[in-house]
């Protein structure tokens, strides 16, 4: 799988927030596999420089970093955030969230495209946030991105996928973009059903850090993940609406 | 002179950026800056002159989904 010419080994992204501490935030990704984690930017207290303790763990773990924008609803809030990632992470990805709607967190996908357009021609690589919607996802193409995150269902409800009709035509629409199912995955069988549509990926975050056991819920989700791309890729037989016997029924005794 | 970090109003003897930076307690630490809500990057802090009442962010890499 590649993003932007960086070729990964895992199809799993892992968030790094809301674990129950940082080593077990380690442990989690670690367990995951994860080659790419997604991180933030917040504002930095010089009493106890709390972000420092966090980006040694992060650089620890050797994982390819993707900041993100969230919190951000509007263009200007988005792309200076992007400029101040890009300044502390020096990387050129970006993961794009211009927040639309504060019940559901829905992308503003106005804002979304503009800030997309702008930042492609600044040299940053964006992954949009947004939704399964056609034509926004063609705009965010033509603005420059070169991979899509559509959501499976509002972040952190565990959901899954809302609109499976949507994701299969968003994938059928586009099936050379890199595409990432990102927010909504409530549990591994999510995951595994989104590679089973041909996802190239997920990202997710609260599934793992608010598990009873995040290392092992971490590694149940990369479990998912390979069984549902290797199904993908195995060809799924067609379902039928009626029966039909899998036992051979020639040779069948009579014994009635 | 007065200006406002992280949204908190502090007094500072330092005009240029990188020295209020240093004169609050950010020597040597991984952050982004922006004045006034313009980004100013890390090359530009010790070109850039502050005033009182500016608005001063100092973020640091955090959690984040």
């Amino acid at each position: 799988m590649r993003f932007y010419e960086v070729e990964l080994a895992s199809r799993l992204m892992l968030g790094t927030a809301q674990y129950p501490s940082p080593a077990i935030l380690a442990s989690a990704v670690r367990a995951s596999g994860a080659g790419v984690v997604t991180v933030s930017l917040r504002r930095e207290s010089s009493g106890s420089l709390a972000g420092q303790r966090f980006w040694s763990i992060i650089r620890d773990l050797g994982a390819r970093v993707l900041p993100n924008t969230a919190g951000c609803h509007t263009v200007k809030e988005a792309v200076t955030t992007a400029h101040m990632a890009r300044d502390v992470f020096g990387t050129a990805w970006i993961k794009l969230e211009v927040i639309g709607e504060a019940d559901t967190l829905q992308p503003d996908v106005f804002g979304l495209v503009e800030a997309a357009r702008i930042l492609t021609d600044e040299g940053f690589q964006v992954f949009p946030y947004t939704t399964e919607d056609l034509v926004v996802a063609d705009r965010l193409l033509a603005a420059g991105c070169q991979v899509l995150m559509p959501w499976g269902a509002p972040i952190g409800s565990g959901r899954g996928l809302n609109n499976i009709f949507g994701l299969k035509a968003l994938r059928a629409h586009f099936p050379d973009v890199p595409l990432v199912i990102d927010a909504g995955i409530g549990l591994p069988s999510h995951a595994a059903a989104a590679m089973e549509l041909g996802f190239d990926a997920v990202l997710l975050n609260t599934a793992v850090a608010k598990a009873g056991d995040p290392l092992a819920m971490a590694q149940a989700f990369a479990q998912a993940i390979e069984a549902g791309r290797l199904a993908r890729l195995s060809g799924p037989m067609e379902p039928r609406e009626m029966a039909s016997p899998s036992t051979p029924v020639v040779g069948r005794a009579l014994l009635a | 002179m007065t200006i406002i970090l992280n949204g908190e109003e502090r007094a500072i003897e330092a005009r240029l950026l990188s020295l209020a930076l240093i004169e609050l307690g950010y020597q040597d630490v991984v952050v982004a800056t922006a004045v006034n809500g313009c980004f100013v990057p890390a090359s530009m802090r010790s070109s850039t002159v502050l005033s009182d009442g500016d608005r001063i962010e100092v973020l640091a890499p955090m959690q984040g989904g």
